[in-house]
């Protein structure tokens, strides 16, 4: 009998200690990372994930002393389906932090979900203003950038140094080209500059011959605002149309990015646009980024790599400060919340209290180097946040850009 | 023998039943979502199979009227804190009414102009929603529909909310099984066999074919409205004619004029699209031969497939056994 | 709204028209023929672009990039329609869903193949920069599109109307029983104007792809276009195709100016309101 009793109790002791979850012993680090990976952007899903992956293998794929798994999920760039991918990380893959998406508008459907699943995401690249001001998110951590955040300077910088007064704007039809071109319009118009006229077009527009027939000819420069397959064709058809000759084209952030510039010529020559990173940012960390980023996949690094790249030192940063436990996702999120990243390539950058970056915003210049195109930096705004010079306060009582607002009062 | 012949459908019926009523409370949340997902496109599928497989009429539009039921709920949630009832009101109307109206267009015609203006039609919507960007919010989409309110029961919660597509999803089984199963319904089929007879025998047949096209419609739209309620999010890609396409493929895959089958094929859909992308990107790949496969192996579905089998059985056993 | 408005978007609707046409001559022939719904028709032009894209890569210039594309996509074409959609006649939901499996098919191996990137065609330089005349700037590049469709649709007016080939093949649209009957290889005629389709589509790709790129979704991009010229102009009609394509490109582009709040709607709803008035197209023959 007491033989009976003690082999059984034995037998359960051993399987209550297997059932229980080992303690030092931890698997890896699982990070979902959502990506355009088929589709008219898949080559800029292949940037981001190239960018991430390049900080993983130079790190020996390992975050706070745990190796580290990462799923690529595609979202084609559509909101539904990286909605459903999302929660496919969440409840099927089980990852302790997610990252990635593309479009601003993916952005902004996706937020709410990732608060409902309660699992910290990183937003890179998507850079819908409102998610750091007027719909704060609690578990996105935006380690991007806002939409209009570098048009403040951009806009300022137009007005003063370029001297231009009338111009015209151009832009893809949505949050991002109207939180972009919100940006720049008010402070080009705070200092004495005019938004003479407003041209939208749809996302995907790749012909855009009704649109440059209509641009005033009277202006004194045109901000466009194109993003990938767009922003390919735009510099060649303005040129066309002569307009090259007469107006200066400027553009916004990813106008001229560097992602497009290897596919561009001389059209894009002498244009000028805003944006927190530049290929050809002189600053040793940057010159080491760009020349082993080109060796590995044989491009020059986009500010989607760069931002992604930097996304795998952010998520490591705050591993190593809740000491590797990132299963504890309310102090994971915290210590994302508070991540300082003073040398990223793209230069310093922290989180502000509403949870967005500060960080260095250039004014480029598309020149010719040794036959290839490059974004040369002509001015540098130090540590710029989403608001720029305004007061938090006030900036949030104004409405978020969109196509209405600001209303162009010069049209 | 053939008593296993005829229960078979039956009973394949009521394992589904059990499976979908019983299992979600065990399975892991992904699979929930894509059970509801799954939900939602069946019924989309099945009004789909009312034009399709009982009137014979092959429509490339019939992703407007997901559209215009998603986009009411979208609009009316966001915008004007619209409860459930009333958004759902709203979005089969408005779907029943864009379909009264391009009904008058469409069905002037049959055949490859009735599929070449259909899609046309459901252009006109996806232009709409892609364009008309003070009311739809154009590409951006609209986000942040919140679940169902207004209900006697909370629903925000992923299970209770399965159970409230599921019955929606009974719910419009049963009307479309009534509509098929009356003689409003064998005169649609009448009417796929032979118009020509059917108007000899004096059945008003333009009639017949307008009613079954609101019918259709209505039910896109109400399918519409739980696809904003299960995304959260209504976009223009709701609209676009890649997605009238896979509905067209849903009902075929699963056998058209069956109800059932459109309803299977719809789960298949959803499931490959969903799961496959897991493990390969190259899902289009393996979707595009799914389409052809349909057609070349199984012009007839995975019911009739299931038929031919179950008949051929049924004949075997009715074969004498080899004598000794 | 100034004459120079007015003339800049006429120009840009016609140079529109002749893209469109190049891509819907064949398509509308081919429906009248066959009345097969060929939602592959996209990816001819697509895969067009990036054969001329590859062959003009390794050095060979712009026309044999063109004749490229042609040869490979007829090939293609003619496979497809002699595996499958020639078995597939009258059945218009199988044709729809066999047709949308190669589609999406080639959208894989396109991507497989080539990649994500958009790439540009680089032009001939005689055909880039822009004419001026007076206020206005007229991009060589597009009158160089309209050249091209001007030239193809004399020759296949001229194939049609005044050879004997051509006769086979308006009585092959008109009555495809009797043609047969009277001895004509209908066969013969369905399968090369099938592949002069697919020819004439790879074409416009080729041709769009040094002014709009050539990128992974643009075949389905432009397939409702496609359709849209088809029905409006009606099936089976030369004619048609040409006034059907000039609608749609003037309509396009003035709807995109005029009201861009409804740009889409404006090109689709004059489609439904013709269909609703004449449901075979304005100049439908079948």
């Amino acid at each position: 009998m007491a033989r009976k009793l003690s082999i059984t109790a034995l037998v359960l002791l051993v399987a209550v200690a297997l059932a229980l979850p080992a303690g030092a012993q931890k698997g890896p680090i699982k990070i979902g990372f959502l990506a355009p990976m088929t589709g008219g952007a898949a080559q800029i899903g292949k940037d981001m994930t190239n960018g991430l992956q390049m900080w993983l293998e130079e790190n020996g794929h390992q975050i706070a002393g745990r190796k580290v798994e990462v799923i690529v999920e595609d979202t084609q760039g559509q909101p539904n389906i990286a909605l459903t991918k999302l929660q496919k990380l969440v409840e099927s893959d089980k990852v302790h932090v997610l990252a990635g998406g593309l479009f601003a508008h993916v952005g902004y459907a996706l937020a709410p979900k990732v608060d409902q699943l309660g699992v910290p995401m990183l937003y890179p690249v998507m850079a819908a203003d409102d998610l750091t001001q007027r719909k704060p998110s609690k578990w996105v951590v935006r380690n991007g950038w806002t939409s209009s955040q570098p048009n403040h300077p951009f806009g300022e910088y137009v007005a003063k140094t370029l001297g231009y007064k009338r111009v015209v704007s151009i832009a893809i039809d949505y949050s991002f080209g109207w939180e972009q071109v919100g940006g720049f319009q008010k402070t080009f118009e705070e200092h004495g500059g005019q938004i003479v006229q407003k041209l939208w077009a749809p996302l995907g527009t790749t012909d855009f011959a009704p649109y440059l027939s209509q641009i005033k000819r009277d202006a004194d420069a045109v901000f466009a605002l194109m993003v990938a397959q767009s922003a390919l064709r735009f510099p060649k058809q303005y040129q066309d149309a002569g307009l090259k000759a007469k107006l200066p084209l400027l553009g916004g952030g990813t106008t001229f990015d560097e992602f497009v510039l290897p596919s561009l010529g001389d059209e894009a020559v002498g244009g000028i646009s805003a944006l927190i990173y530049s290929a050809a940012l002189d600053t040793p960390q940057n010159k080491r980024f760009v020349t082993e980023y080109r060796n590995k996949y044989k491009k020059v690094p986009s500010y989607y790599s760069e931002v992604c790249y930097t996304t795998g030192r952010w998520i490591n940063e705050a591993a190593k400060a809740v000491g590797g436990e990132v299963e504890n996702r309310d102090r994971f999120l915290a210590a994302l919340r508070k991540v300082e990243v003073p040398d990223a390539p793209r230069g310093p950058v922290k989180l502000d209290a509403h949870g967005n970056p500060i960080q260095n915003v250039y004014i480029r210049k598309v020149e010719k180097k040794d036959g290839e195109l490059w974004n040369t930096v002509i001015h540098t705004y130090p540590a710029v946040s989403q608001f720029y010079k305004y007061k938090p306060e006030e900036f949030l009582k104004q409405p978020v850009y969109d196509r209405n607002f600001p209303a162009c009062k010069h049209c | 023998m053939e008593t296993f012949v005829r229960r078979a459908p039956r009973a394949a019926a009521l394992v589904a039943a059990v499976v979908l009523l019983a299992l979600p409370p065990f399975v892991s949340s992904f699979m929930l979502s894509l059970l509801t997902q799954a939900l939602v496109w069946a019924m989309l599928a099945m009004s789909l199979d009312l034009l399709l497989g009982f009137t014979g009429l092959a429509s490339l539009g019939h992703a407007a009227y997901l559209a215009l039921g998603a986009y009411s709920v979208g609009i009316l949630t966001t915008r004007h804190g619209a409860n459930f009832w009333t958004a759902l009101a709203v979005g089969v109307l408005l779907a029943a009414l864009g379909a009264a109206i391009f009904g008058l267009v469409a069905l002037r015609a049959t055949g490859v102009y009735f599929l070449m203006i259909t899609l046309a039609l459901g252009m006109t919507v996806w232009g709409l929603a892609n364009r008309w960007v003070s009311v739809t919010s154009g590409d951006n989409g609209i986000s942040g529909v919140p679940r169902p309110r207004g209900l006697p029961f909370d629903v925000s919660g992923a299970l209770p909310f399965y159970y409230l597509v599921l019955t929606a999803f009974v719910v419009a089984f049963v009307i479309l099984w009534t509509v098929v199963r009356s003689p409003f319904g064998k005169t649609l089929v009448g009417i796929r066999e032979s118009e020509s007879r059917m108007r000899t025998l004096g059945y008003h047949v333009w009639l017949h074919k307008y009613v079954g096209f609101v019918i259709a419609g209505a039910g896109g739209g109400f399918a519409g409205v739980f696809w904003a309620y299960y995304n959260g999010f209504v976009s223009p890609a709701d609209s676009e004619l890649a997605t009238s396409v896979e509905i067209l493929l849903m009902v075929a895959l699963g056998g058209r004029g069956t109800l059932f089958g459109p309803a299977l094929g719809a789960f298949v859909i959803v499931l490959l699209k969903n799961v496959v992308s897991i493990y390969t990107h190259r899902w289009l790949l393996i979707l595009g031969v799914v389409y052809i496969g349909t057609i070349v192996y199984a012009p007839e579905g995975i019911i009739g497939m299931a038929r031919d089998w179950l008949k051929a059985r049924g004949r075997a056993q009715l074969r004498p056994a080899p004598s000794p | 709204m100034s004459l120079e408005f007015f003339i800049g978007q006429i120009f840009n609707g016609v140079s529109y028209a002749a893209l469109l046409f190049l891509l819907v001559g064949g398509l509308s022939l081919i429906f009248g023929m066959m009345r097969i719904v060929n939602m592959t028709h996209g990816s001819y032009y697509l895969l067009g672009g990036y054969v001329a894209l590859t062959v003009m890569w390794r050095g060979a210039p712009f026309i044999l990039g063109i004749v490229a594309a042609a040869v490979v996509i007829a090939l293609i074409g003619i496979a497809e329609w002699n595996a499958f959609l020639k078995r597939l006649s009258g059945q218009e939901l199988g044709q729809v869903l066999t047709t949308m499996g190669f589609a999406l098919i080639f959208q894989d191996l396109g991507l497989i193949i080539w990649g994500g990137d958009p790439y540009t065609i680089k032009l001939p330089a005689m055909l880039s920069g822009s004419w001026e005349v007076g206020p206005y700037f007229f991009p060589v590049y597009r009158v160089f599109i309209m050249g091209v469709a001007v030239v193809v649709a004399l020759t296949l007016w001229l194939v049609l109307e005044k050879t004997r080939l051509g006769a086979m093949m308006r009585a092959t649209v008109d009555d495809p029983e009797m043609a047969r009957g009277v001895g004509i290889n209908v066969h013969a005629i369905s399968m090369g104007v099938f592949a002069m389709g697919a020819v004439l589509a790879s074409i416009a790709g080729v041709v769009a792809g040094g002014f709009v790129g050539v990128y992974p979704g643009a075949d389905f991009e432009i397939l409702p276009y496609a359709f849209v010229v088809v029905i409006v102009g009606g099936m089976g009609s030369l004619k048609g195709a040409l006034v059907g394509s000039l609608l749609v490109g003037l309509l396009d582009n003035f709807g995109k100016a005029l009201f861009p709040e409804l740009s889409y709607f404006t090109l689709f709803a004059p489609m439904a309101l013709i269909l609703a008035v004449r449901p075979t197209g304005l100049f439908g023959r079948v």
